[in-house]
């Protein structure tokens, strides 16, 4: 990824920050200009919750080249407890631990170092519970 | 607005096309239009041509002059239209209202794609996802599909046979098609003891990677009449959009743009799920055949899987979906592949789609193209003058 728009990520990829409107109260990530309920360009910054639940899943046996050495890995779609959804891969998880309800925390990892880009790059995971 | 009609129809074999350039596929599929038109190509007065990402499979941008030059339409008004893989019918779509506003009377509508020329094509695909933050994250296109496919099994007890039904229906079809990239029938066991891909889909649960062109002519219906062609009209046009990314959409078993598309054509076309006798339905992935058949209103929610297990959508079953091999069997040119629907439709409908022409001749059918894992999808529906 090219360097500016990886350091314009950071917020929400490091520290899973939210845009919550200022006029409505609706919760945004990752953040964003316009209120997708009111219409608002107000946003505060807000932290989301850490721990949710696996919606669906899937195994990925065929990743593009910069997850080659991943595979074969998880991903989900996670809710938080706050009803806000991201999709991210699930870490050190073997394929059938993870089923649709699974219990997960979010953290932080490296996802990918691809030397096209010279910058390693960091983001969330989901991390299975218990 | 104007009725509008169908008048020609062309498209080239699809397959791994290594010999032709991305602008030779779109110049014979148009040039076959044209003569299966009858329509002298000076006549031509504006195209839109879909394609998903010339860009990122062969490095070429600005496409709608280099297509049409090499068409042979030099000059003409020419628009380039993108919606991941549904460009090719959101390029018809254009066209189409571009013949009913008044504003031309002979438009080609055209998709094309060179999908076979080094680039890295899951990564190329990919990018119909989010990029920031879906694929960011590590997954790939059919990984979004795997998920929806997940999420139905787990909400409406679809199995992987019933999955593996709708390539080995859809491979019988193609086996029909001589323009199809895969001309041969398949087994069960083939796609369930496929090699892997994003469980629960293995290869022969995916659409190949394909190079090919389509291309078709819209006119008025009246000036279609005076060129004494069969009349296939567009009575249809339904267009709607949803969040790029699937994580944002409330039911992940679902694919809402494909249900708000089609309502808007069948409230255009004053008919219904029922009346339809055949369709092309957006089968990039086994699953999204069986969750499209749903949205469109073929099937109740749920029990698509168990009607392609049981027939319903074969050759000789009682709702024909994908006879022309679909985007699983025929290919998946991906910008192509919205007008390669019509074609196949428009062949249906005129009786001309040889071995695999529907024993009852159809009068109204229904095309469906969608982009991404679903933020955007197109629904066209047809009707013959008999």
């Amino acid at each position: 990824m090219i360097t500016p728009r990886y350091h314009r990520e950071i917020p929400q990829r490091y520290r899973l920050e939210g845009g919550k409107c200022t006029q409505c109260g609706e919760v945004h990530f990752p953040p964003r200009a316009v209120c997708r309920k009111c219409g608002g360009r107000e946003m505060e910054t807000v932290d989301l919750p850490r721990r949710g639940k696996v919606l669906t899943h899937t195994t990925i046996w065929i990743p593009p080249a910069q997850f080659e050495s991943q595979k074969p890995y998880v991903v989900a779609v996670v809710e938080l407890e706050n009803g806000v959804r991201l999709t991210c891969m699930v870490a050190d998880a073997p394929p059938d631990e993870v089923k649709i309800g699974t219990e997960v925390e979010i953290i932080f990892r490296k996802l990918q170092s691809d030397p096209r880009w010279e910058v390693l790059q960091y983001g969330y995971k989901a991390k299975v519970v218990g | 607005m104007r009725e509008v009609a169908i008048i020609g129809v062309g498209m080239t074999k699809f397959g791994e096309l290594w010999d032709t350039p991305l602008r030779d596929l779109f110049a014979t599929a148009a040039a076959e239009c044209l003569e299966d038109a009858g329509v002298e190509r000076e006549k031509v007065q504006s195209a839109y041509i879909g394609c998903m990402s010339g860009g990122l499979f062969v490095g070429q941008e600005h496409l709608a002059s280099m297509l049409t030059d090499y068409a042979g339409l030099k000059g003409i008004s020419a628009t380039r239209v993108e919606s991941a893989c549904a460009s090719g019918g959101a390029a018809f779509r254009a066209a189409w209202m571009e013949v009913a506003s008044g504003m031309s009377d002979f438009v080609l509508a055209g998709g094309v794609e060179k999908m076979n020329d080094g680039a890295d094509a899951t990564y190329c695909l990919a990018t119909a996802a989010d990029q920031e933050y879906e694929v960011y994250n590590g997954v790939t296109f059919p990984g979004l599909y795997a998920m929806i496919a997940n999420a139905h099994m787990e909400k409406y007890g679809t199995t992987p046979q019933m999955l593996a039904q709708v390539a080995v229906k859809n491979h019988a079809n193609g086996a029909l098609n001589p323009k199809a990239q895969f001309q041969m029938k398949i087994t069960q066991d083939t796609v369930l003891g496929a090699v892997r891909v994003a469980e629960p889909l293995g290869l022969f649960d995916c659409s190949p990677v394909t190079d090919g062109a389509a291309c078709v002519l819209l006119a008025p219906v009246e000036v279609a009449k005076k060129l004494g062609k069969p009349i296939v009209k567009v009575i249809g046009a339904g267009h709607a959009t949803d969040t790029i990314a699937l994580h944002d959409r409330e039911d992940l078993a679902a694919i809402p743009a494909v249900g708000e598309a089609a309502r808007r054509a069948y409230e255009m076309a004053g008919v219904g799920p029922d009346d339809i006798d055949v369709a092309e339905v957006h089968d990039c992935f086994t699953i999204a055949e069986i969750v499209c058949s749903e949205e469109l209103g073929f099937f109740e929610r749920g029990k698509a899987g168990q009607a392609a297990l049981d027939g319903v959508t074969a050759l000789d079953g009682a709702k024909p979906i994908n006879t022309s091999g679909g985007l699983k069997s025929k290919g998946h040119p991906v910008g192509a592949s919205g007008i390669a629907q019509i074609c196949e439709l428009t062949l249906q409908l005129t009786g001309r789609a040889g071995e695999r022409q529907l024993k009852k001749k159809p009068r109204i059918a229904l095309a469906q193209n969608m982009g991404g894992s679903g933020g955007s999808c197109t629904v066209h529906i047809l009707e013959v003058e008999q």
